[in-house]
C-alpha cells in the first residue's frame, strides 16, 4: 500500500470517509428544462463562503466603536494591502447572495419543490433567507456612516412600530434608546457571532434534507422517466464553472465599481437628503411611507408591519396552502401568487429607489 | 347677590379695561384717520395690551369723543415731529417700564438717537430728518426679527434708502444718494440675501440709533469690529499712517471702497484694476511686490484647484480619496491665511502660508495621482484575473466534454 494509500486508510477508519464517498458516488441530479435553477443554491453557499472569508479579513483591522469604525474602514480601504478589494468584494457578495438566494427562492416556488416531503427544506430556507437579511442590517451599519448611521435609525423605529414586543426590540437592537456605540457594538456581535453561528448550523441542515430528499423534480415532468446525471464529477464540475463565474463578476464590479465609504456618522447633523434603506428593504420602506398615517384606528406603521408580518408567515407555510390533500402542488395558485410577489417586490423596490 | 357681584366683578373690570373706542370709532372712518385704527393690530405695542391713548393721551373708555379726545385726560393728537422721540423714549427710556415687557431691551435709544446726525439736527429744527417713527413706521411698529419690520435686515438698506437715495431730498445736506445703489453690488448685500442675516447693512457700520459716518480715523475699527484679523494686521502696516491721511475718506475704503465692496480678488493686486496702481507707479518696488503677492495667491488657488480636480476625478472612478480631499482644507485655509496675511503688506509674512498651501497642494496631488494609478492597476489586474479564470472555465468545459463524451455520468430512465 502506497503511503497515501494508507493516510487515506487511517483517516477512513477514524472518519468513516468511504461512506460519505458511497453517498457522493450514489448522488445524482435530474436532468430536464429546469436544471439550471439548481445552480442558484450552490451560488449562494459560495457567496456565503466569499462572505466568510472576507469578512474574516475585514475583521482583521475593522474596529467596532464610533471613534474608531469609521476610520478602521477608510484604513482598510487606503492602507492595508488589498484592503480596498477585501471590503469591496464583502460588499458586493453580500448583495449579490442576497439576490441570488431571492432568485433561488423563487426558482423553488416556481418548481414547486416545497411539495412534501421537503417541506422543513423550504422552511429552512426561508428562515435561512431572514438570516441573510440580519446580516445585510447589522453589517449595513458597521462602517459607520453618515447614510447607514441614518437608515439603520429608520429600520430600529420600524422594528419598534412591531406591535407589544416592538419596543422591546428596538431597545434590544440598539442597546439604549436612540442609535449609538451600544448599538453598534451588538450589531457587531450579531454580523459576526451570533448570525455566523445560526447561519452555518442551518445551512448544514439544509443541504442535508436536500441530501436526504434528493433534487425535486418538477410536477409537470416524471421523476421515473428522466435522465439522471452523476453529481460528482459532473454537476459538480459545471457547479465549479459557475462559481468561478461569479468570482470574475465579484472581481469585476469591485474593481470598476468599489464600494464607497462615505462620510461618517453624525449623530447631531441632519439625516441625508433621499435617505433610504438597502435595495432588498426598498420595497417594504416603500409600501410604509405609502400608508397613510392611520387607518380606521389603527397606526399606519403598525399595519404596515402587521401586514408583512402575516405575508412572512404565509409565505413559510406555502407547503400548507400550496398543495392539495393528495400532496400535489396548485400551481396555478403558486405560481401566480409568486408572480404576483415578484411583480410588488420589483415595481415598489424601483418605486422606492427612484422616489 | 353679593357673591354673584363678587364673581362678576373682575369680568366687568376686564371688559371695562378692554373698551379701546379710539380703535371703535376710527375704524369706521373714511381716508387717512381710519389707517391707523387698521393698522394698529399688527403694532407689537397692541400685542402688549398698549393702545392708542398710551402715546396719544386720551380716554379709550370713553364712548363720548369730547371726553375720549379731551385734553383734560391729556389727549395730544398728532404729536409734532421734533416731539416724537421724546414721546416714544417716555416708555423706551425708562428700564423699569421697559422690564415689564422685554428686560433684556436696551433703554439708550433716544440718548444715542442725540447723539446722531438725525438727532442733532432735528434739536436744531430739521424737521427733514429721520425720527423713530421714519424707521420704524407708525401704527404698525414691528419687532427687528419680524419679517415685515422696515428694520428686519433684509429691509434696513430699502428703509433708509427711501431718504438717503432721494436726490432732492438729500439736496440740501450735499451728500452722494448712490449708497444704497453701490451697497447693492456689494458682498455684504449678497451674503446678506442669500440668507446670512448677519451679514452687515446700514446700520452694522453707522450705527442704528446713533447713525453718523464712521470718521477716516475710526473705518478701520469699523470693518474689524467683523474683520478683527485684517484690522489688526493693517493696523501695523506700512500703510495705516499713510491711509488716514487720505482725503475723502481712509482706511480699509481706500483699496475696497465703502459701499460698493466686491469680492477681492488679486485683480485689486496687479493688472489693469489694480488698485495698488492708483498710488503705485508701474515699475515702481511697490507695484512690483503687489504683482507678486499676486502672483502667489494666483499660483497657490490654481495648484490647490488642479490637485481638487485631480482628486475628484480619483473620487469619480470610486477611489477612497477622502483624507486626501480633507487635507485639501488645509491647503484652502493656508490659502486664507495667505490672504490675510497680505493685510500686514510684507510679502515675506504672507509667503509662508503659500509655502504651506502650495506644500499641501503637492501632496494632495501626488495623493489624487496615486489614487488614478491605482485605478489602473486594478483594471489591469482585473483583466488578469478574468484571463486565468476564463482558462480555468474553460479547462472545466473541456474536461466535462471528455468525461461524457460517451456518456459517462449520466443513467437513463429505467421505463
Amino acid at each position: 500500500m502506497t503511503m497515501n494509500g494508507k493516510a487515506m486508510h487511517w483517516l477512513d477508519e477514524r472518519l468513516g470517509l468511504s461512506a460519505i464517498r458511497e453517498v457522493a458516488a450514489h448522488k445524482t441530479v435530474p436532468v430536464h428544462s429546469a436544471t439550471r435553477w439548481y445552480y442558484f443554491g450552490g451560488i449562494t453557499l459560495f457567496l456565503f463562503g466569499v462572505q466568510v472569508v472576507t469578512g474574516i479579513l475585514l475583521m482583521f483591522y475593522y474596529r467596532p466603536t464610533t471613534a474608531e469604525g469609521f476610520e478602521s474602514v477608510r484604513f482598510i480601504m487606503t492602507r492595508v494591502e488589498f484592503g480596498w478589494l477585501i471590503r469591496s468584494i464583502h460588499s458586493w457578495s453580500a448583495n449579490l447572495m442576497i439576490f441570488v438566494a431571492f432568485v433561488h427562492m423563487f426558482s423553488v416556488v416556481f418548481t414547486h419543490a416545497y411539495r412534501p416531503p421537503r417541506e422543513l427544506t423550504w422552511a429552512s430556507g426561508i428562515v435561512l433567507l431572514g438570516l441573510l437579511l440580519g446580516f445585510g442590517f447589522s453589517g449595513y451599519l458597521l462602517p459607520w456612516n453618515q447614510i447607514s448611521y441614518f437608515a439603520t435609525k429608520v429600520g430600529a423605529d420600524v422594528a419598534g412600530s412591531t406591535p407589544v414586543i416592538g419596543g422591546t426590540i428596538a431597545r434590544i437592537l440598539r442597546g439604549g434608546e436612540d442609535v449609538g456605540a451600544a448599538t453598534l457594538t451588538r450589531f457587531f456581535a450579531l454580523h459576526v457571532m451570533v448570525l455566523p453561528i445560526l447561519t452555518a448550523g442551518l445551512i448544514v441542515v439544509h443541504v442535508l434534507l436536500v441530501q436526504k430528499n434528493g433534487m425535486s423534480t418538477p410536477p409537470w415532468i416524471s421523476a421515473a422517466r428522466v435522465r439522471q446525471m452523476k453529481f460528482f464529477p459532473n454537476f459538480f464540475l459545471r457547479e465549479a464553472m459557475v462559481w468561478y463565474g461569479a468570482l470574475a463578476v465579484l472581481g469585476a464590479l469591485a474593481a470598476i465599481f468599489p464600494w464607497e465609504l462615505g462620510e461618517k456618522a453624525d449623530p447631531f447633523a441632519s439625516a441625508p437628503k433621499g435617505i433610504r434603506p438597502e435595495w432588498y428593504f426598498l420595497a417594504q420602506f416603500y409600501t410604509l411611507k405609502l400608508i397613510p398615517s392611520h387607518v380606521w384606528i389603527i397606526e399606519g406603521e403598525l399595519l404596515g408591519i402587521l401586514g408583512f408580518g402575516l405575508l412572512a408567515v404565509c409565505w413559510a407555510l406555502l407547503p400548507v396552502w400550496g398543495v392539495n390533500r393528495a400532496g400535489e402542488a396548485r400551481t396555478r395558485l403558486v405560481s401566480g401568487a409568486g408572480i404576483f410577489l415578484i411583480a410588488y417586490l420589483a415595481i415598489f423596490t424601483y418605486l422606492g429607489y427612484v422616489k | 347677590m353679593k357673591t354673584l357681584l363678587v364673581v362678576l366683578a373682575p369680568v366687568v373690570l376686564f371688559a371695562q379695561a378692554a373698551k379701546d373706542t379710539c380703535v371703535e370709532c376710527h375704524t369706521v372712518m373714511d381716508g387717512a384717520i381710519q389707517r391707523p385704527a387698521l393698522l394698529i393690530k399688527d403694532d407689537i405695542h397692541t400685542a402688549n395690551g398698549l393702545s392708542c391713548s398710551d402715546c396719544h393721551g386720551g380716554d379709550r373708555t370713553s364712548d363720548d369723543p369730547t371726553v375720549a379726545m379731551s385734553r383734560a385726560k391729556g389727549f395730544v393728537g398728532k404729536p409734532k415731529r421734533t416731539a416724537i422721540p421724546q414721546l416714544c423714549a417716555k416708555c423706551h427710556a425708562s428700564p423699569d417700564y421697559m422690564r415689564r415687557f422685554r428686560p433684556q431691551q436696551r433703554v439708550d435709544q433716544f440718548e444715542l438717537y442725540k447723539t446722531s446726525v438725525h438727532g442733532k439736527l432735528l434739536a436744531s429744527g430739521d424737521e427733514n430728518v429721520a425720527t423713530c417713527i421714519d424707521c420704524h413706521s407708525v401704527h404698525d411698529i414691528r419687532a427687528v426679527k419680524d419679517a415685515m419690520a422696515p428694520v428686519h435686515p433684509l429691509r434696513l438698506p430699502d428703509t433708509c434708502g427711501r431718504c438717503h437715495g432721494d436726490a432732492q431730498k438729500m439736496a440740501k445736506y450735499g451728500i452722494p444718494t448712490n449708497q444704497l445703489e453701490h451697497y447693492r453690488t456689494s458682498v455684504h448685500w449678497a451674503a446678506l440675501k442669500n440668507g446670512d442675516l448677519s451679514a452687515p447693512t446700514c446700520a452694522s457700520c453707522h450705527g442704528n440709533h446713533g447713525a453718523k459716518p464712521p470718521q477716516v480715523e475710526s473705518v478701520a475699527a469699523v470693518c474689524g469690529s467683523c474683520h478683527v484679523l485684517f484690522a489688526q494686521l493693517y493696523e501695523k502696516s506700512v500703510h495705516q499712517p499713510i491711509f488716514s491721511a487720505a482725503s475723502g475718506g481712509g482706511g480699509c475704503i481706500v483699496c475696497h471702497s465703502n459701499h460698493a465692496i466686491h469680492q477681492p480678488s488679486t485683480a485689486m493686486l496687479a493688472g489693469p484694476q489694480a488698485v495698488c496702481s492708483n498710488c503705485h507707479e508701474p515699475g515702481t518696488p511697490g507695484a512690483k511686490t503687489a504683482q507678486q503677492m499676486a502672483q502667489w495667491l494666483d499660483g497657490l488657488d490654481a495648484a490647490l484647484k488642479h490637485s481638487e480636480a485631480v482628486l475628484a476625478s480619483a473620487d469619480k472612478y470610486g477611489m477612497e480619496v477622502s483624507e486626501a480631499q480633507v487635507r485639501l482644507g488645509d491647503g484652502r485655509e493656508n490659502l486664507v491665511k495667505a490672504r490675510l496675511a497680505m493685510h500686514a503688506f510684507q510679502p515675506e509674512e504672507m509667503h509662508k502660508p503659500i509655502e504651506a498651501g502650495m506644500a499641501v497642494a503637492g501632496e494632495t496631488l501626488r495623493a489624487g495621482q496615486a489614487a488614478l494609478h491605482d485605478k489602473d492597476v486594478r483594471r489591469i489586474g482585473l483583466a488578469i484575473s478574468v484571463f486565468f479564470i476564463a482558462i480555468t472555465v474553460v479547462a472545466l468545459l473541456l474536461v466535462i466534454r471528455r468525461l461524457e463524451a460517451n456518456g459517462s455520468g449520466y443513467i437513463e430512465p429505467s421505463i
